[in-house]
């Protein structure tokens, strides 16, 4: 593509400012380091739990395959009338399999789990219904199609009660999605943070500066001209706080990954976590640099005003 | 160039600093603009770099009105104006080349222009050996010249000057004289505010008389 030269010539003009601002920026280290850490925490501190609670969704949604549903039936209900709600229920297309648990086999179960053995014997007749266990089809595993299974089959005259063992499921996610929720609150919240530490410091900048400003105003700066290099500093005091964030973020996540796999192993899943994306980076180190330049643009827009060339 | 008609000038905190002032300069003239301490020189020259704005009265510089000049408009009537300042107001932090660059890059020149036309200026002054240095190395009469490298550096129609000789033995006092002659004769106006009589004196140019913020009025014809 070929740039009329009016258009070369203002981009070479930003570019160099830029790199001044820059430099301007790497001569004063420790100053300008302190200022991108703090950015840096504020922008990891949000982002990096934003992250976590994104993998628990994840986590979430791969337990949607255990989801199963238990239809306990009503103690009327003879064992061959089970047997054929059952035969019935199989050719439901939502259904993919389905095992019956009669009270007998419930009650031997229990008494090998509870360990409560003999104690047992002292029942006249078996308190426990029998159990359908229905595991829907991979399609509608998902909590709504569950919860709409669940409705038909509650319905069913057999059957006393139906419960969803997805429950816990949905009120883990519900928790994440709360958890989710508070934590923008908090990024918006350290996000203002950003903008004040940067509108500070291109403050103190503009002070600092202020011999240098009424000397290019004295012969003829534009308004535009003794802006954009503190604009700059913003932006690049944004992109670095951003930079050091994602740092910040990688290192912790590639401390987490190990024992996470260890755990998810015991569980035989295959879980693991998922750090930055690509584009995930690309929206922090943007919208860092956005908060820079607006944060300075602000300091510009308060300050840069008051300094008027006396002589 | 420059025309003041029937311009005065008040500070809110000391008073009327210029009352009715009248005077026209024309352009490619060279004039001197004399008055003891406190007579309204630096005020006069501010009122034309719009440093400060008049309170009555019509002020125009080539033509165009700047009585009421927007303040957008401030930056562009500067360019036009290479100002020298009592106090030099160089920046520090710069060397000298940059200094006399400053002027260059707002206007947004050429990096390969910056060099040639800096250099010239400094060989002007000369100060080419010293492009290097940082203005608090350099001595009084040095930094007057480095500012006089700034203000003739983008070429500007017109020259202002306050006080340039202020602090400077008078051989040095004669050679920045003389250099402002050199710009008058490429045809740069030139106006420059200095109670030095005896140099001025002994140079064929007209002086605007301020006394107390009055411009004598022969003076003023003079020139027109
Ligand atoms: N910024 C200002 N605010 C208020 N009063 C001012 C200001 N600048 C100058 N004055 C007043 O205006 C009058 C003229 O001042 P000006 O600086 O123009 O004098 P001058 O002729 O340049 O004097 P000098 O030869 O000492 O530099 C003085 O009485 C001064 O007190
Ligand atoms: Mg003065």
């Amino acid at each position: 593509m070929k740039l009329p030269r009016f258009m070369h010539v203002y981009l070479a003009r930003h570019a160099q400012v830029s790199l001044n601002s820059l430099g301007r920026l790497y001569r004063a280290p420790s100053a300008s380091l302190m200022t991108a850490a703090v950015i840096a925490i504020a922008l990891a501190l949000p982002s990096g739990l934003y992250l976590l609670t994104g993998n628990l969704q994840r986590l979430s949604t791969q337990w949607d395959g255990s989801t199963s549903l238990s239809l306990f039936l009503h103690h009327s209900v003879a064992e061959n009338q089970a047997r054929q709600l059952a035969a019935g229920l199989q050719k439901w297309p939502e259904i993919e399999s389905l095992q019956l648990i009669s009270p007998e086999q419930a009650l031997a179960e229990f008494r090998e789990l509870s360990g409560f053995g003999t104690a047992l014997d002292v029942l006249e007749e078996n308190p426990l219904p029998a159990v359908l266990a229905v595991k829907p089809g991979r399609d509608h595993a998902d909590a709504d199609s569950a919860a709409a299974l669940l409705e038909r089959l509650q319905v069913l005259p057999e059957v006393e009660m139906a419960q969803l063992d997805l429950q816990w499921v949905r009120r883990f996610s519900a928790i994440v999605d709360i958890v989710r929720r508070s934590i923008w609150v908090m990024g918006s919240l350290l996000g203002l943070a950003v903008l004040l530490v940067i509108g500070n410091t291109i403050r103190l900048e503009i002070q600092n500066r202020r011999e240098e400003i009424e000397i290019t105003k004295l012969i003829g700066a534009t308004d535009a001209f003794i802006r954009r290099p503190f604009l700059y500093s913003g932006i690049w005091y944004g992109l670095g706080g951003a930079l050091l964030a994602v740092v910040l973020i990688e290192v912790a996540f590639l401390q987490l990954q190990g024992p996470v796999r260890q755990l998810s192993g015991l569980y035989a899943s295959s879980f693991a976590l998922e750090a930055l994306s690509v584009a995930e980076i690309g929206v922090l180190l943007s919208g860092g640099a956005l908060l820079g330049l607006a944060g300075a643009w602000l300091a510009v827009g308060r300050h840069l005003a008051d300094i008027e060339p006396t002589y | 160039m420059i025309r003041f008609d029937h311009v005065s000038k008040r500070y809110p905190e000391t008073g009327d600093a210029l009352h009715n002032v009248n005077f026209h300069l024309m352009s490619g003239a060279m004039a001197f603009l004399t008055g003891h301490s406190g007579a309204g020189k630096s005020t006069l020259l501010k009122l034309i770099a719009l440093l400060e704005r008049c309170s009555r009265g019509q002020l125009f510089l080539d033509g165009e009105n700047l009585t009421r000049a927007p303040a957008r408009k401030i930056p562009l009537v500067r360019r036009k104006i290479g100002m020298i300042f009592q106090n030099h107001r160089l920046l520090c932090d710069r060397t000298v080349f940059d200094n006399v660059a400053l002027p260059l890059v707002i206007a947004g020149f050429r990096h390969q222009d910056i060099r040639r036309r800096v250099r010239a200026a400094l060989d002007k002054v000369g100060l080419l050996s010293k492009e290097r240095a940082f203005p608090l190395m350099l001595s009084g009469g040095e930094q007057q010249r480095v500012g006089i490298a700034r203000a003739v550096v983008n070429k500007p129609p017109l020259l202002l000057a306050d006080e340039p000789t202020g602090n400077l033995d008078p051989e040095l006092s004669r050679d920045i004289m003389h250099l402002f002659e050199q710009f008058n004769q490429v045809g740069v106006t030139v106006l420059v505010a200095s109670h030095d009589l005896d140099l001025i004196s002994r140079m064929p140019y007209p002086q605007l008389r301020l006394h107390q913020g009055h411009l004598s009025v022969e003076q003023a014809l003079a020139i027109e």
